[in-house]
């Protein structure tokens, strides 16, 4: 790992400085991780007297469970959808900005304020804006034939989550969009407008490409918001319902533990998240070194 | 721009319009709704024009609030945001700036397994872990108390990769001067490296801020006592008896005073927030 040419001597000082972040880290992330591991390989009698140690038993029980094989399929649809729509809703609008020059600044500042919206607001705007009895989309989609009940239609319920999400995860894409594309040199793009090629053929042919480290980037962390930080999207507008239509990983972990206080299955939820977040994250620094080195 | 095309150049302004009005309509509809009064959405359908209860609702949600709801008044939960907001930002900065500087400008044993250790909390988000943090909070005694509804959200590997990033670009050559000048290591953390580290502690501060007053599940599950509801906690016990008995005006007027805050701090320090989310994240 890298240091500096000349350190400072002290044998103590460092220890203290490192002291507040470790103790925090120790106590708050890596012991309830433990435990975490631990509880997941434990079953707890009904009155909590007593704990057993059942090996691989909650794991296996979840893999039988069809509510959480269910859960399994809806997080991949809603993170595949979400990604997908935030992704691509956003590379146009920063497309868009790229071609536009006085107006870039005022537009730019339309576009990224809904990142500072928490996701359980950004669920209360939507649950109101769709909500069947005084929503304005449900009473317009009527007008087209179309009857929106998010509280019994499974699909409706899928379609709202993904749509708020990815509402609130565009501002975030179109500001490394917008990087991503500064970054291009434009002697390449007006290389080709000489040699002929038109707007759309030049972003296919050179743009995008040239995009893909960002569009790489922002693949693994729409990926990571899908699945870890929607909870208050999903809490306020479908609770995991109806029918656990919309129950992802995240909510059922939080449903089973504090609702259904089932501490083993929980656990063994939580570990395998855990598992899937190191492989997201190892994934990012992979990329990350490799974008370094050349 | 290469070469004039006035249809293209039409369809890319028509483009961002269109993705400033989906951008915008969500809380349009709930700016309007929260300046009318409770009658006007018996009517079957939201209004869409603003309606004359503008100050009466905001009023009414700050000082009073809804108490059916078993909900203190706004004022009360918005200095909650606050504080717990600014505490979050702070000890962020302040705890890894520290571990980044020792890090970087000292060579100890363990130093690898200390940086290991940070870099394990990128992987341990909250909600992958919350029963057992739950567990160990309450074990503590910080249920319903400014320390637990901080505290587990400090430690942050992000701000301690920004910092040492730039600490590694800072130049031998200003710390070897300090030194021949006769400047312990903390001298030089105070005298040279804090001030150069102005701008990226500002930038990281405005994305901290945010992080911490767009927490939900954590203040949910650790405060029972409505006096520390935080106000974006809030919103969903006020929405939730809404369904019940619609307030849509109340619960429209607490949804746009959540929002307000960190919407301007993005608005007004849009550099700042800029930099610190590119740099952060990479």
């Amino acid at each position: 790992m890298q240091t500096k040419r000349t350190i400072f001597p002290n044998k103590v000082l460092p220890y203290l400085l490192l002291v507040p972040q470790l103790a925090v880290t120790l106590v708050f992330f890596i012991w309830p991780a433990l435990q975490a591991v631990k509880s997941s390989f434990e079953r707890e009698d009904p009155f909590g007297f007593k704990t057993t140690f059942v090996w691989f038993e909650n794991y296996r029980r979840l893999f039988a469970d069809p509510n959480y094989l269910g859960s399994l399929s809806k997080t991949a649809v809603f993170a595949t959808s979400v990604t997908v729509l935030a992704m691509s809703v956003s590379l146009l609008l920063a497309v868009a900005v790229s071609r536009v020059l006085r107006t870039s600044r005022l537009y730019t500042t339309l576009l990224v304020w809904p990142y500072a919206v928490a996701p359980v607001v950004v669920g209360v705007l939507w649950w109101f804006m769709f909500n069947p009895t005084i929503g304005i989309a449900p009473y317009i989609l009527r007008g087209f034939g179309v009857d929106w009940n998010h509280r019994v239609d499974g699909v409706d319920a899928m379609l709202l989550v993904v749509m708020a999400a990815s509402w609130k995860q565009i501002s975030y894409n179109f500001l490394f969009f917008v990087a991503g594309l500064q970054s291009i040199p434009q002697s390449l793009i007006e290389a080709a407008a000489i040699d002929g090629a038109g707007p759309f053929k030049r972003f296919w042919t050179i743009v995008f490409p040239l995009l893909s480290p960002t569009t790489f980037f922002l693949l693994i962390i729409n990926i990571n918001y899908a699945m870890f930080d929607t909870f208050g999207i999903i809490d306020a507008t479908t609770q995991g319902g109806p029918a656990q239509a919309t129950n992802v990983l995240v909510y059922k972990v939080y449903s089973d533990g504090f609702l259904g206080l089932n501490i083993g299955s929980s656990s063994a939820q939580s570990v395998i998240l855990m598992i899937v977040v190191i492989a997201l994250t190892a994934v990012q620094f992979r990329y990350v070194e490799r974008r370094v080195q050349y | 721009m290469i070469e004039n095309r006035p249809i293209l150049a039409v369809l890319t302004h028509l483009v961002l319009i269109l993705g400033v009005v989906i951008v915008v309509f969500p809380v349009y509809l709930a700016f309007v709704a929260s300046t009318h009064g409770g009658g006007d959405f018996l009517r079957g359908l939201v209004p869409l024009l603003p309606g004359p209860n503008l100050f009466a609702n905001y009023e009414f949600m700050l000082t009073e609030g809804l108490t059916t709801a078993g909900a203190p008044p706004l004022w009360i939960m918005l200095l909650n945001s606050l504080i717990i907001a600014l505490v979050i930002a702070t000890g962020k900065i302040f705890i890894s700036i520290l571990s980044a500087y020792a890090i970087v400008f000292f060579k100890f044993p363990f130093r690898m397994l200390a940086f290991w250790v940070i870099f394990i909390t990128l992987m341990l988000p909250v909600e992958v872990r919350i029963m057992p943090t739950f567990k160990v909070v309450a074990d503590l005694g910080l249920l319903n108390s400014y320390a637990g509804l901080t505290i587990p959200l400090i430690a942050s590997a992000t701000a301690t990769f920004l910092f040492r990033q730039f600490f590694l670009t800072v130049p031998d050559e200003l710390m070897e001067a300090a030194r021949v000048d006769g400047a312990g290591p903390m001298k030089f953390f105070r005298d040279i490296l804090l001030p150069l580290s102005r701008t990226n502690i500002a930038a990281l501060f405005v994305i901290l801020f945010i992080y911490g007053w767009v927490q939900y599940l954590w203040p949910l599950l650790v405060t029972t006592d409505s006096r520390y509801y935080t106000i974006v906690m809030g919103i969903k016990r006020l929405a939730a008896t809404a369904d019940a008995e619609p307030q849509w005006h109340l619960v429209m007027t607490a949804v746009m005073l959540a929002m307000l805050p960190p919407v301007l701090v993005v608005i007004l320090m849009q550099r700042l927030f800029v930099k610190g989310l590119v740099e952060t994240e990479k």
